[in-house]
């Protein structure tokens, strides 16, 4: 996309303006609710709340007036502790989504649409990444490195992740590659990179779309699920070394719910809200899920000599 | 045959790329991991020459040897069966700790595996024949059980039913207050299958939504080819067309999906073991990376990948029998 011209957009203007219209779903609804107050939550949250690590000689306490998620065993705010989470988590999200967005992108699109031996190598190379598993490999890396920021976790998650929807891509763009539009404009005699961005990349739109979220949902629990080995990014805050913490503050023994259940919860709560929002991005990749709708729905749901006299009228 | 040997060869290769993936990774690294391992265990006990050499070919040094050189010993160390020796449990050789550890990991991860994925093709398979019906609305839910993570979902686990009601225990892989070691007995394998619930429970409901996910929307797709309405047409019981027709080749996608998902529930139960301290792989891996045991690290590391691999090179040739097609193609 970052080949374009001054003729693409002028290009792009003539076409009809939406062209994957999303149908408003209540599951799409839910979906951007949830994940949007949990974006909110994460952005605007840290802003209200005091200093998460402030030590304060209450020690553990259940959800009061005054800190409405109780405290830590130190006597640190949950809420304020959370709200810091939040951002921490969804950073590391947006960060190895756009990575692994790339780098999958890089190897699936491009490769593929070079043909040849480029496709092989990297359709080699992306199936033996795949087939090597990404978190042993994480925990290794990590832990030759002492102090680690959180940059490079983000880096190490990306690129243990792309594998996956870089097949997803390849195999959309070997269909799409060889379509009679993409041929003709290649006797057209436009330019590769014209036909990638022009003619392919839009129609990839809403699969890498789906990739992403995808990724961003694999990446924060990656990144949760290292952290809670403690072996995250040093002096981070995410919802993993929350429950690192709690889990070692024996929170579980004490039956301190308030310190272990929300940060899970949002991590939870935050993926579904984004698998719901794919299965409306789905809907558009695959018509065959969308097509049958209410109409077949009830077709499913006659009974047998409803079907047969339907048979007899003709019409299936 | 060509199929089969194609597939011999893909995972020939990614079986080379792990070697040197595991052979890279402490040359890439700063610090010296040797230094750091030596130190350690001349702290336990005299080093022989060979646990030095052993060691040496497996993380690197900065002996005169060449890279070539070095990568020719790392794989003669592998081949001999040679891993080093482990810190963390020393006098222990890398080789020992992993072959105590492996069958219980196996046998959680492949048993709670096969259990997630027998379920949940079979409840997607209904869920995607009886579209809008209760268990097709179920589908959204499970899909969030599969957002969550597997270690928190094994410590709500253990709140519930190890510290609230106490039925089962809250860590290990058998009673070790009267098991002195594995043996076979009736009351050994009861405590091993009340140990086990839990870690099993934890990896079947978090793995379950893939598939049931994956299989409902294969069975959507392939109920609307021509090939069903014929089937209909020609009166077949419905029960046919289901599993015959539909199922049968709806299925296919998530049986050679299973590289994907294998990957996941691996990684999902290193931190389950954690939270069980289950005598596995995992916690192996974890006590290593804890205590500096680089050996032991390495050695862990290959072993989970070459089982994975192994795993997924029996998948992709029961694939080729299922599925005449890759047969006929290549």
């Amino acid at each position: 996309m970052a080949v374009m011209t001054q003729e693409a957009p002028a290009a792009l203007a003539a076409r009809p303006p939406r062209r994957f219209t999303v149908r408003v779903t209540p599951k799409l609804i839910t979906g951007v609710v949830l994940a949007g107050a949990i974006v909110l939550f994460g952005v605007l949250g840290p802003l209200l709340v005091g200093n998460p690590s402030t030590v304060r000689d209450i020690g553990l306490s259940g959800p009061s007036g005054e800190h409405l998620l109780g405290t830590t065993q130190t006597g640190q705010d949950v809420l304020a502790q959370l709200a810091h989470a939040t951002r921490g988590s969804l950073t590391i999200g947006l960060v190895v989504g756009v990575l692994t967005l790339v780098l999958s992108a890089f190897f699936g699109i491009v490769g593929t649409f070079a043909g040849g031996g480029w496709d092989e190598g990297f359709s080699l190379f992306s199936n033996v990444m795949l087939v090597i598993p990404g978190l042993p490999l994480v925990i290794v890396i990590s832990s030759y490195v002492p102090d680690k920021s959180i940059w490079l976790i983000a880096v190490v998650l990306a690129i243990t992740s792309w594998a996956g929807s870089a097949r997803v891509l390849r195999g959309y763009t070997l269909s799409l590659r060889n379509r009679d539009y993409v041929l003709a404009a290649r006797v057209a005699g436009e330019k590769r990179w014209r036909i990638l961005a022009v003619e392919i990349l839009p129609n990839l739109i809403p699969l890498l779309a789906s990739q992403v979220v995808l990724a961003i949902i694999a990446a924060i629990l990656g990144e949760a699920g290292l952290s809670f080995l403690g072996l995250g990014a040093t002096g981070s805050f995410t919802w993993g070394t929350m429950l690192f913490y709690a889990q070692n503050g024996l929170a579980l023994r004490l039956g301190a719910w308030w310190w272990f259940v929300p940060p899970g919860l949002l991590l939870a709560v935050f993926g579904a809200a984004l698998s719901l929002i794919n299965f409306s991005i789905d809907e558009i990749i695959n018509p065959k899920l969308r097509a049958q709708t209410r109409a077949v729905r009830k077709k499913w749901r006659m009974s047998r000599s409803q079907i047969v006299g339907r048979g007899e009228e003709a019409t299936v | 045959m060509r199929y089969f040997l194609q597939k011999l060869g893909f995972y020939a290769v990614a079986l080379w790329a792990a070697l040197t993936i595991n052979f890279v990774i402490p040359r890439l690294m700063p610090g010296n991991p040797v230094d750091i391992m030596l130190s350690k265990l001349a702290t336990k006990g005299p080093v022989s020459p060979a646990t030095r050499e052993a060691v040496e070919a497996l993380l690197g040094t900065d002996s005169s040897a060449s890279l070539w050189q070095q990568y020719l010993d790392y794989l003669h160390a592998l081949v001999s069966g040679d891993l080093g020796t482990s810190v963390a449990y020393f006098p222990a050789g890398v080789g020992e700790i992993i072959g105590q550890t492996l069958p219980w990991t196996v046998g959680l991860i492949g048993l709670s595996t096969v259990l997630s994925f027998v379920i949940g093709v079979g409840l997607g398979t209904f869920a995607g024949w009886k579209r809008g019906s209760w268990l097709d609305n179920l589908i959204p839910f499970t899909t969030m059980l599969q957002s969550v993570p597997y270690f928190w979902l094994a410590l709500l686990l253990l709140f519930a039913f190890g510290s609230v009601w106490q039925i089962f225990p809250l860590n290990g892989g058998y009673d070790v207050w009267t098991y002195s070691g594995p043996e076979m007995s009736w009351g050994f394998l009861t405590s091993v299958v009340q140990h086990g619930t839990l870690p099993a429970l934890t990896i079947v409901i978090s793995s379950i939504g893939g598939w049931m996910l994956g299989m409902r929307n294969m069975m959507v797709s392939t109920l609307s080819e021509d090939y069903i309405v014929t089937a209909e047409a020609k009166g077949l019981r419905p029960r046919r067309i289901r599993m015959a027709y539909a199922a049968r080749n709806a299925v296919l996608p998530s049986v050679s999906g299973f590289a994907i998902s294998l990957g996941f529930v691996v990684a999902g139960s290193i931190v389950t073991e954690a939270v069980f301290s289950y005598p596995g792989v995992g916690s192996a891996l974890l006590m290593a990376v804890n205590s500096n045991d680089y050996a032991l690290m390495q050695g862990v590391f290959l072993v989970i990948t070459l089982s994975v691999l192994g795993a997924n090179l029996i998948v992709d040739l029961l694939y080729g029998l299922i599925d005449p097609r890759t047969r006929a193609r290549s």
